[in-house]
């Protein structure tokens, strides 16, 4: 937090309606080398990324892989300690609790995982798995262990009277289902999901993407869920915030984003979704990119897209762009924004028309 | 060579159906014996590719269309009295050029190849060997189907990895495949596989692993480079989007059947089948607001031990019923619904177009 270019340049902490506020929150992986195995590096998988979440929304991390999404989900559910930044869940800082403090706090937070089939123990059986949260929080729920198992069971579409069985019995979408019972057991405020869909088949996607917005509603849940598939995410979100190499590059609510995104990294990802449209084949415009994302242990100085980006200019190699607010709930971090206002006026009436296509 | 039926069901250019198709595949049965019980990966599976054009076949995890692309590359292992694992159990016809290959002995579809027929897989890390550069990988594909010196082939592989998208490919050609990123490998792989300027190219899900960024770069590279080649491409894949930007025609596989095929145009528009209707319902659409609730798809996909019946999506359809028990009794084979298009299914071509028109179309 004593570099400049950490300090957290947006989220008003306001404690009524925001469940986690994370302020400058960064990672980094020290690489050690040598005979002395002395630190000669860091993978700087985050690096100082503000954004707060609000009660019973659906907040969405989008990028590509190596943008430091899922690292983000693990601090936020303090599976990982930052390296600096601030954590707070409901107005207490959790930033660096010890496991014995943290403990408590998982009642209200929990991660669904991408794997159903590695997040699953194979030698314990439904029951056993799904009534884990109640044995080691020591909670005795109404009823009974197996009735409350039970009933988390068919609140995801399971069959109660599977209760014994092991998850290999199970396919991959009812693996998620356990998983995600599982999480539903002690009635967290939070869920953090890390790709809950991206392992399975698309109609059985649909099916467990129908099942977390009832369960939303239903268990008045906030979730957080990390994906890489812009489809997906315009299709759970509230609201939306892309990350490139370790930083937030656009936040913004799904509506505004999909129908104008303003950093070039946003433009050129979405014209990079391939859609179920033939018709749409000639008039979409591609943006494509050239060369891979660098590395995140020497990313490139400023703006870290700068070697990519089509519009770079001299001050995007030497000042970083902050996150700032260009519209109402629309905050982007670039020096020469696509679909601004102002830019349009600047730029002639074709060049400024990029975005149309995703309105 | 085939019955007049199944040409019937080919879609064919207009001006090209005196011609033989380039691929074409006739009630393709893989069958593999477990102790549980016969596996019927693919069961009864026709369809055909004429020269320059491609084919996506879409279907989800376990609908044979992986088995499919194996059976026509020559890759699954045949049972013999030497194995104590059975082999697959392989039936109908395959004909690459009018050659029918499923009859050939082995080391004839070997020398196939590379040369005439290439694949894509999707994962490049364990489809190369670590152990060898990917210079010296493409080298040796070359020089098995080409009889020149080392010298040419280097050069050949150079200018195969710069006409991907390498960049100083004479450079590069010296790297292990560990030493590329995921895109990268992609490419070599796909520089590999062209090498010796395949008639037939199969891409198993090239792009599944990469992100959405590289997947632009790399669907732009196939279809450059078919057209620049004129190969017949077939293009694997779960995902639906893809198949729209690349594809000309779309066979849409479940439990080891077509269920529907026709040109990308007819599928995308028209759709006829109730599981078609399920996979686009099933997508969150990223080009618009979409409805309120995803269509999703009951159920799961079947075991391919005990196929249901009937119609094997017919536990999972919603429209199964309507019938009077048809789709339980009966297997719907391939019928036209307009040119081009066939449909393997038995509503009613009034209750289909109703149900399309009143209860799918709006919802999408």
């Amino acid at each position: 937090m004593t570099s400049p270019r950490h300090k957290p340049v947006a989220p008003t902490p306001d404690q009524d309606s925001d469940l986690i506020i994370v302020e400058g929150l960064v990672k980094h992986f020290p690489i050690r080398g040598g005979l002395l195995r002395r630190q000669v590096g860091a993978v700087q998988a985050v690096d100082g990324v503000n954004f707060a979440v609000k009660r019973g929304e659906t907040f969405s991390i989008v990028g590509e892989s190596g943008c430091g999404k899922s690292t983000t989900a693990r601090l936020l559910t303090r599976l990982l300690e930052p390296t600096a930044g601030k954590v707070t869940l409901e107005g207490r800082d959790i930033t660096h609790l010890k496991d014995s403090q943290l403990r408590p706090l998982r009642r209200d937070m929990q991660m669904i995982f991408q794997d159903p089939y590695s997040s699953l123990n194979p030698r314990h059986t439904v029951g056993k798995i799904v009534g884990a949260p109640y044995r080691i929080q020591g909670v005795s729920p109404e009823g009974g262990v197996k009735k409350a198992v039970q009933d988390l069971l068919a609140a995801v579409g399971l069959n109660p009277e599977h209760y014994n069985r092991y998850p290999h019995e199970f396919s991959g979408g009812q693996r998620q289902r356990i998983g995600i019972a599982r999480t539903l057991a002690l009635k967290p405020r939070l869920i953090v999901a890390d790709e809950p869909v991206s392992a399975l088949d698309v109609s059985i996607q649909a099916q467990i993407l129908n099942l977390l917005e009832d369960l939303q509603e239903d268990f008045a849940l906030t979730y957080v869920i990390i994906a890489h598939d812009l489809s997906v995410v315009r299709y759970v979100s509230d609201r939306v915030a892309v990350m490139y190499l370790g930083k937030i590059v656009e936040l913004a609510d799904a509506e505004a984003l999909y129908g104008g995104p303003m950093h070039p990294y946003t433009v050129a990802l979405m014209s990079a979704v391939p859609v179920p449209d033939t018709r749409r084949r000639q008039e979409r415009e591609r943006i494509l990119l050239t060369g891979d994302v660098p590395s995140p242990i020497s990313p490139p100085p400023a703006c870290r897209f700068h070697t990519r980006c089509w519009k770079a200019q001299e001050i995007c190699r030497t000042q970083e762009p902050p996150l700032v607010e260009l519209l109402p709930r629309h905050r982007v971090a670039c020096h020469f924004p696509e679909n601004y206002p102002d830019e349009a006026v600047r730029e002639s009436a074709t060049e400024a028309s990029t975005g149309e296509d995703y309105r | 060579m085939t019955t007049p039926a199944l040409r019937d069901l080919v879609i064919r250019h207009p001006g090209q159906l005196d011609k033989q198709p380039f691929l074409e595949v006739v009630d393709l049965k893989v069958h593999f014996p477990t102790d549980d019980g016969l596996v019927k990966s693919v069961d009864g599976l026709s369809f055909a590719l004429d020269r320059g054009r491609t084919l996506g076949i879409v279907g989800e995890s376990g609908s044979g269309k992986s088995v499919t692309s194996l059976a026509v590359m020559g890759l699954h292992t045949r049972p013999s009295s030497e194995r104590t694992r059975p082999g697959a159990q392989l039936s109908g016809e395959i004909y690459l050029d009018g050659d029918e290959l499923l009859s050939k002995t082995p080391e004839y579809v070997r020398s196939l190849r590379g040369k005439r027929m290439a694949m894509i897989f999707q994962d490049p890390l364990s489809a190369m060997n670590p152990y060898h550069t990917v210079g010296q990988q493409i080298i040796e594909a070359y020089r098995i189907h080409n009889p020149v010196n080392k010298k040419v082939a280097r050069k050949h592989a150079i200018d195969m990895l710069g006409r991907v998208g390498i960049p100083e490919p004479s450079r590069r050609i010296e790297s292990y495949p560990h030493q590329f990123s995921g895109g990268m490998r992609q490419r070599a792989m796909i520089a590999m596989s062209l090498s010796c300027d395949p008639d037939l190219l199969i891409a198993d899900e090239p792009t599944t692993a990469l992100d959405v960024t590289v997947q632009a770069q790399i669907l732009d590279l196939i279809r450059d480079l078919q057209s620049e080649f004129n190969s017949s491409v077939v293009l694997i894949t779960h995902d639906l989007g893809v198949v729209a930007e690349l594809a000309d025609d779309v066979l849409v596989m479940y439990a080891g059947r077509a269920m529907e095929y026709g040109s990308a145009e007819q599928l995308f528009n028209r759709p006829a089948h109730p599981y078609t209707w399920g996979l686009l319902g099933s997508i969150p659409r990223f080009d618009r607001v979409g409805a309120e609730r995803l269509l999703a798809i009951k159920g799961t996909p079947p075991s391919l031990i005990n196929v249901p019946s009937g119609c094997p999506f017919h536990p999972r359809c919603g429209y199964a019923a309507r019938n009077g028990g048809l789709s339980e009794d009966v297997r719907p084979e391939l019928a036209p619904v307009e040119p081009g298009h066939t449909v393997a299914c038995h509503l009613s071509p009034t209750e289909r177009e109703q149900i399309w028109e009143h209860e799918i179309a709006p919802k999408l």
